[in-house]
């Protein structure tokens, strides 16, 4: 053991493709399973919501507007990118106190989550299309579009694998989205953010923040720019305040808890058109 | 009505003062050689009751607390019939009897058997289809023309393509074992009774639920025909149950405890209030909202197809439609040539009698709705945007409305913004395709919009670009049983119609 004094990591917030501290200037401590203090996190606020969502909504139309199968590729680089940086994820789930290996056992479903979506973004309209056979000279097809701006709202458990099982339908789909981290521990989903950002992800299609869910979650839900909730906290009043917020404005509303993020049922391509819009064209045919 | 006629009561939208329209030549031209005799269907064929109850396990089943109200005919003003104010005692017993059925009978009855009971509904809605489009007519102020070429034989369509998919279930849904949900509760409005009901109706019966309706309190009486179709098709017992009412029967049914699915159509607003009580409960919903669907003409589009087209959006069904192309947008170069063909073929539209074989444009629905549109009108007058209607005569009873346009009106007026629900139109011009389709999403709305050109990639840019669930390429106001239809944004949430329509309807299980 050297005498070097470790170099401690601030953790701060992924925004726009930029890692900005809280507007509010606050932190709050990070606890590991001993209750020692592991870190200090962003205790974001309405102001870094409405910032995070303005993000997202620039971000929105480059990404819908990218094939498929750039999107797929983004996707399958963001798995590269955290295979290279497994050992520092495994490291960071070790810190708050998990075995290291449930922790390397977490990082590699997380990559193999990545992998997993980045196969479908250019299927989904395949599988989820469909050319409607319309009892009049018109040809119809329909097929799945994003919805949007999506607030996703992570679980406190499995805290880099939930998130990365919320994120990568979403974007898959071609949303963008703003993710509050699991409260008790945010530092695997801000460190995610280098993650993204190095595998040309556009800035601001997903946005992270930290801080306590109480104090963003409402701002979130009631934003008129957010077109859907993806939450995966079960606390029931969240979950009210959740669905009345979303009333304002006619958000679509996805609540899911699953059992087990380890399952493979958590792979499932019906959560990408969770965050679709089937869009119906028709057009005359004739001579 | 005169462009430059001062707001004045007695000069209404649609008082019966003569009209003094600068285009009022070209309707005498047009009318001279074109005067229509009249052709009125009959009533004889429609046998309505004086009194109608709900209907509730099989059963013709009066109203506990024994109140009725009236649906009058808006064409006449006359008291169609009369009929029972459901409750929240109504309600329940017809949950609670949906749910004996679903749970006893039809959950345990094989998807063919299903199937076949949903197919026999739909042959005996083409049997009844006479009748039942003149009392749609009668009840609702449509034109005799649309009830009987598009709302009957469609109603009909729906159950036909939803009746196959009760024992093919397991197609719909790659990689997942479908499920039904239980007992679903639906509310329908009064722009399209029966064709309404079965969008709601067929797939949830399809997928092995059971349902209790509640028809719009303007319109229930083809619900209740279609209850008698239900009873001799010898469809079990509480499988399809029919509550009447308006307003706060329809809350009843959403906050029901027993209730596992709303569906719910009809205004944003009320779409919203739904949304928010069912905040925190387990149940599934789908909503089909409100729109203010933009209409692109783009110079290059062929010009009468895109007049008809324009036409065909607004005024069908008197513009009781949540998808009509009510913002139209017309590139600049071809602006007064389309606006000028535009006008001359509104002269040409007959608005009246809806029994009538030749009326375009039937009686507004309700004097509530009627009242909501001559409001507007004021709106857009005091806007200050330019006010057209033809000059066609009016029916001396009854509540109708003559063919609107607005022009000169920018994106924030309130008639551009808010959804009327009538046969009002208005025009924006646009240079560019990138500042059409800005305009057109600058709403919260996103259900439907047209797109007329005669270039194909044009339609399929402009497509991508507007955010709406449909997307009327080259034509307009077109359903069928076989397409998806439903909103982005505040438009709704969920599809009806097609493979798509069947997902509200089930569980999926891994």
């Amino acid at each position: 053991m050297s005498n070097r004094i470790p170099v401690l990591k601030t953790y701060k917030t992924y925004v726009g493709g930029k890692f900005p501290r809280s507007e509010s200037g606050k932190t709050y401590p990070v606890k590991n399973s001993k209750n020692e203090t592991i870190a200090h996190a962003c205790r974001c606020t309405r102001k870094d919501v409405r910032d995070a969502v303005l993000a997202a909504k620039s971000a929105f139309p480059g990404w819908q507007n990218r094939t498929a199968y750039n999107r797929g590729q983004i996707l399958y680089r963001m798995a590269e990118m955290l295979e290279g940086r497994k050992s520092q994820f495994v490291e960071e789930l070790a810190l708050a106190g998990g075995k290291e290996k449930q922790a390397a056992k977490e990082v590699e479903a997380a990559i193999d989550r990545f992998i997993y979506y980045a196969g479908w973004t250019d299927k989904i309209a395949q599988v989820f299309g469909t050319i409607n056979p319309v009892a009049s000279s018109h040809f119809n097809f329909s097929s799945p579009e994003p919805t949007g701006i999506v607030a996703i709202l992570s679980p406190e458990n499995h805290p880099l694998l939930s998130v990365v099982s919320l994120v990568a339908p979403v974007i898959a789909g071609g949303n963008s989205c703003v993710l509050l981290a699991p409260e008790s521990n945010p530092l695997p989903a801000v460190s995610l953010g280098e993650v993204l950002l190095s595998s040309d992800l556009p800035g601001g299609v997903v946005n992270i923040l930290s801080g306590y869910h109480s104090e963003m979650a409402g701002n979130l839900s009631s934003h008129m720019d957010v077109n859907a909730v993806f939450n995966s906290s079960d606390d029931h009043s969240l979950r009210k305040l959740i669905d009345e917020n979303a009333s304002i404005s006619v958000k679509r509303v996805k609540h899911y808890t699953p059992e087990d993020w380890h399952s493979h049922t958590v792979e499932d391509p019906y959560l990408i058109q969770e965050f679709m819009e089937i869009k119906t064209t028709w057009h005359p045919v004739g001579m | 009505m005169s462009e430059k006629t001062e707001p004045d009561v007695k000069n209404s939208a649609n008082g019966s003062a003569k009209p003094t329209s600068p285009n009022a030549d070209l309707k005498s031209e047009f009318a001279a050689f074109l005067d229509y005799a009249p052709a009125p269907e009959s009533s004889e064929d429609a046998e309505i009751k004086q009194r109608y109850h709900h209907f509730i396990n099989g059963t013709f089943t009066e109203p506990v607390k024994q109140r009725y109200f009236k649906s009058i005919n808006p064409a006449t003003e006359e008291v169609l019939s009369e009929f029972a104010e459901g409750t929240s005692e109504d309600v329940d017993a017809a949950v609670k009897a949906a749910r004996r059925a679903y749970d006893k009978v039809w959950s345990k009855l094989s998807g063919k058997e299903r199937g076949k009971y949903i197919f026999r509904i739909a042959r005996m809605i083409q049997e009844r289809s006479k009748e039942l489009a003149i009392v749609e007519s009668m009840d609702g102020g449509k034109p005799i023309r649309e009830s009987r070429d598009v709302d009957v034989p469609l109603a009909a369509a729906y159950f036909f393509y939803y009746a196959g998919w009760a024992d093919k279930l397991k197609y719909a849904f790659p990689g997942k074992t479908p499920e039904s949900i239980g007992v679903c509760g639906q509310i329908i409005p009064w722009n399209f009774p029966l064709l309404m009901l079965s969008w709601k109706i067929a797939p949830a019966l399809a997928a092995g639920n059971t349902v209790v309706l509640k028809p719009a309190e303007t319109t229930p009486l083809t619900a209740l025909k279609f209850a008698e179709i239900c009873r001799d098709a010898g469809l079990p017992d509480g499988v399809v149950n029919i509550v009447t009412g308006a307003g706060q029967t329809g809350a009843a049914i959403v906050d029901h405890p027993d209730v596992n699915k709303i569906a719910f159509t009809g205004s944003t607003e009320v779409g919203k209030i739904i949304q928010k009580s069912l905040a925190g409960t387990a149940k599934k919903y789908t909503l089909e909202l409100g729109g203010k669907g933009p209409n692109i003409v783009y110079e290059d589009a062929p010009l009468d197809q895109a007049v008809e087209g324009v036409i065909n959006a607004i005024f069908f069904n008197q513009g009781h439609v949540c998808c009509a192309g009510s913002r139209l947008f017309v590139q600049e170069g071809i602006a007064d040539e389309l606006i000028e063909k535009l006008k001359a073929r509104m002269e040409s539209l007959i608005v009246g009698d809806p029994l009538d074989k030749n009326t375009d444009i039937g009686a507004i629905n309700s004097k509530m709705q009627f009242e909501k549109i001559e409001k507007y009108i004021q709106i857009g007058k005091n806007e200050g945007a330019e006010f057209y209607q033809t000059t066609c005569d009016l029916p001396k009873n009854g509540y109708f409305c003559r063919p609107t346009l607005f022009t000169g009106v920018s994106q924030s007026n309130r008639v551009v913004q808010e959804e009327i629900f009538g046969p009002v139109l208005t025009i924006q011009t646009f240079r560019t395709p990138q500042e059409a389709i800005e305009k057109a999403n600058n709403t919260p709305y996103g259900l439907a919009s047209g797109v007329w050109t005669d270039k194909g990639s044009k339609i399929f840019e402009t497509g991508k670009a507007v955010r709406s669930g449909v997307m009327w390429s080259n034509t307009y106001n077109k359903f069928d049983p076989t397409s998806p239809f439903g909103g982005y944004k505040e438009s709704g949430i969920g599809r009806e119609g097609g493979l798509h329509g069947l997902y509200p309807y089930v569980n999926l299980e891994h």
